[in-house]
């Protein structure tokens, strides 16, 4: 238990991808990318939750759990996102996110 | 002592008629309509005879005097236990009295317009304002309080304002219908700021209880006085300013020149025999209240009455439309009336003055509708209102000529017609009264038989203008009623009023006094017609040269005094320009400016702020986050010590 890498490792490199996610979700104007951003900052969640888990409970399982959920559930957000941006390239053209602002004032 | 439930009909027939053939006139043939308003009307002036003669000759009077019966009376609005209106029938010397003029009247004008109105456009709108007007007037005579009176008060205003601009096409019919209605409006609001006054210091609407000789009512009249007069008699002045508006008295004059502009039979109902004299009636139905609690009132009913009758007279003499002069006359024998009950007492031969003035209304509203229905004749025959395109008719319209004549002889006063009874009682209680106004009355009366016969010379004799198509005479449905209204002009004098009629419901024995007044009086009316005569029997330069000599006069009464003008200057601009003006622009800039600037705030601040919804959906994002972390932020500092 003792032995391995210390939690604080974990932490900062999760931080470091909800980051970068955020800062991709901010910044790219493709919608594609838009979506891996979401995905990074899934998964910075993650590992959040599974280096918690076996720090703070290391016989417990609830972190695993709440980890595959996420992955099944950005499994199928990634499908309904695709179709979106499939249908909004149908109708501009492109995918690019400053054009679709068609839901302003 | 009878039941008199039944006259609570003789108002509601009419309004019956009135909703009848209001709402399904159009369907019918005009004659059908007029036939159904003027058959409901006769019946209504059947059931006031009835009533007339159950009331004064089969009723017990109680000490001699007429009581004062409640014949029907329902609670109609009520607001608290003891403010509240009722709707009611009061029967009384003068209401019996009045139902007598107004039905008959209002029956013979029926009548003659079936004749005169005959392929008028809105025939049967016609008989259905008429209808209004006769349910109006009766609701007004028979009201049992003073609420009551003031409803049907503003029912008559309406009908008269309905009837006026019957020819609503022609626009001097129109603006002269909305000057009667705003001047009587005008006046009417002091009717009820004196209304308001009276029953707050009394305590009560009702007309038996406010005129009960020494009753609670009138012990409250004292009070508080303003400029020397006590709280009552100001109530009471304000009742009369609404009473002289109805009555065309000076200076609410104004309208009722103007409106002869309606139908004549119209002008012979409302405006010379019925409504215009609802003041005197008021003045009348409050008259004890008046004489025992508020006599400076009476004074001042006097003096608006007597300078109303002079200044009419003086107008009647120079006017040559022939509904004009009929107008100002009427305008003058109201103003008699006036007098009449200004200078009474009450009580006993005191009240001589009050019986004076109500056996003047009686015979007036006789002789008055026949000269106005005589009048609706001769314009039927020669299609123009203005004396000077009139001439020589007598040969061309015998029963309106004889007619005519009898009104005219009837209104001089010559002896032995019934205006010479009414008018004498009136100068004889005028002369134990107040010396002035007796002889400023007995200068109207010559002034009065010098019009009347001006008017009667010029119209029937004089010199015959060129005529498109020979005059004829009026058909007999227009005939019937003037024949009618001469044998009431004639006989009407004999019927003994001081036996009937009086101020406390006491009769008294009235007498002649032929050595101080009736003597003069007929000298004077023999006198005016004389020179009428001499001065329009034939065609002559007369005129014009008196009118030449007194020209000042002649020039100012010929244009009314120019009172018109003076409405107008300080209507227009006085009132218009120092009054409605600023607070229009107070209403247009203040109160519209806030509201408005409210509004542009409003919109100019979310004009502004719109660019907040981009449609960029980073921008939103990057808004949350900043929030979040922001939140977050906070959340550590607050939470971390």
């Amino acid at each position: 238990m003792n032995a391995g890498i210390p939690l604080v490792y974990f932490l900062v490199t999760a931080t470091l991808m909800f980051f970068v996610g955020v800062y991709g979700f901010m910044t790219r104007k493709n919608m594609i990318t838009i979506l891996m951003s979401v995905e990074l900052m899934l998964n910075a969640v993650n590992i959040n939750f599974l280096a918690f888990n076996r720090f703070l409970f290391p016989g417990q399982l609830e972190g695993h759990f709440f980890a595959l959920f996420i992955i099944a559930v950005a499994a199928a957000e990634a499908a309904v996102a695709i179709a979106i941006i499939i249908n909004i390239y149908r109708h501009f053209h492109n995918i690019d996110v400053e054009q679709a602002d068609e839901m302003k004032y | 002592m009878s039941n008199f439930s039944y006259t609570v009909l003789i108002p509601l027939i009419p309004v019956f008629v009135f909703l009848f053939i209001g709402l399904l006139g159009h369907k019918m043939k005009p004659i059908v309509s007029g036939i159904i308003g003027t058959v409901g009307l006769g019946i209504s002036a059947v059931l006031s005879y009835i009533t007339a003669y159950s009331y004064f000759f089969n009723t017990e009077k109680i000490d001699g005097a007429f009581q004062k019966i409640l014949a029907f009376n329902t609670v109609w609005l009520q607001f608290t236990d003891k403010l509240h209106v009722d709707m009611g029938v009061l029967l009384d010397p003068i209401s019996v009295m009045m139902l007598i003029v107004v039905t008959t009247v209002s029956f013979m004008v029926h009548i003659y317009s079936l004749g005169y109105m005959k392929g008028e456009k809105g025939f049967a709108r016609f008989y259905a304002f008429l209808s209004l007007f006769s349910f109006s007037m009766l609701g007004l005579v028979l009201a049992t309080n003073i609420f009551q009176m003031y409803i049907f008060w503003e029912l008559v205003g309406v009908s008269s304002f309905l009837l006026i601009g019957f020819y609503y096409e022609k626009p001097s019919a129109v603006s002269a219908s909305k000057k009667a209605f705003i001047v009587t409006r005008f006046a009417d609001l002091g009717f009820l700021i004196g209304i308001l006054i009276l029953s707050f210091n009394t305590g009560t609407f009702d007309f038996i209880s406010l005129t009960t000789v020494n009753g609670a009512a009138m012990a409250t009249g004292g009070g508080i006085a303003f400029l020397g007069l006590s709280t009552m008699t100001w109530s009471l002045i304000f009742v009369f300013m609404g009473g002289a508006g109805k009555s065309a008295m000076f200076p609410l004059h104004i309208w009722l020149p103007d409106a002869m502009e309606g139908p004549t039979p119209v002008s012979a109902l409302i405006h010379a025999a019925t409504m215009v004299v609802a003041g005197v009636y008021l003045v009348a139905r409050l008259f004890p209240v008046y004489a025992l609690s508020a006599p400076d009132g009476l004074t001042v009913v006097a003096y608006v009455g007597s300078f109303s009758s002079l200044f009419a007279a003086v107008i009647a003499c120079t006017q040559m439309d022939i509904k004009r002069v009929l107008a100002y006359s009427t305008m003058s024998q109201i103003g008699y009336m006036m007098v009449g009950l200004g200078v009474s007492g009450y009580g006993g031969h005191d009240g001589l003055g009050f019986m004076a003035s109500m056996f003047h209304l009686f015979t007036h509203a006789m002789f008055k509708a026949l000269l106005f229905l005589g009048a609706g004749a001769i314009i039927h025959a020669v299609h123009s209102n203005v004396m000077n395109e009139m001439g020589g008719l007598r040969k061309y319209l015998p029963i309106t000529h004889i007619t005519f004549l009898i009104a005219c002889l009837t209104i001089a006063g010559i002896p032995f017609l019934s205006a010479f009874f009414s008018k004498d009682e009136i100068l004889s209680a005028a002369f134990h009264h107040n010396k002035l106004i007796f002889f400023v009355q007995l200068f109207v009366a010559g002034l009065t038989a010098f019009y009347m016969f001006r008017l009667y010379f010029r119209v029937f004799w004089n010199k015959e203008p060129h005529y498109h198509h020979t005059p004829h005479e009026a058909p007999l449905t227009m005939t019937i009623p003037l024949i009618f209204l001469a044998i009431a002009s004639i006989f009407t004098g004999y019927i003994p009023f001081s036996q009937l009629v009086t101020s406390d419901g006491m009769a008294f024995e009235a007498h002649i006094e032929w050595m101080n007044v009736a003597i003069p009086s007929i000298v004077v009316g023999l006198i005016g017609i004389g020179v009428a005569f001499v001065m329009y029997k034939k065609e002559s330069e007369l005129p014009d040269r008196m009118a030449s000599g007194l020209k000042l006069i002649y020039v100012g009464a010929f244009n009314k005094f120019y009172f018109d003008e003076i409405y107008l200057f300080v209507t227009k601009k006085i009132i218009f320009n120092y009054i409605s003006r600023p607070v229009a622009w107070f209403d247009r800039h203040i109160v519209d400016g806030f509201m408005n600037s409210i509004a542009w705030i409003t919109n100019y601040v979310s004009f502004k702020i719109r660019g907040f919804q981009s449609g960029q959906v980073q921008q939103y994002a990057f808004v949350f986050v900043s929030g979040a972390i922001l939140l977050g932020v906070i959340f550590i500092y607050l939470f971390s010590n």
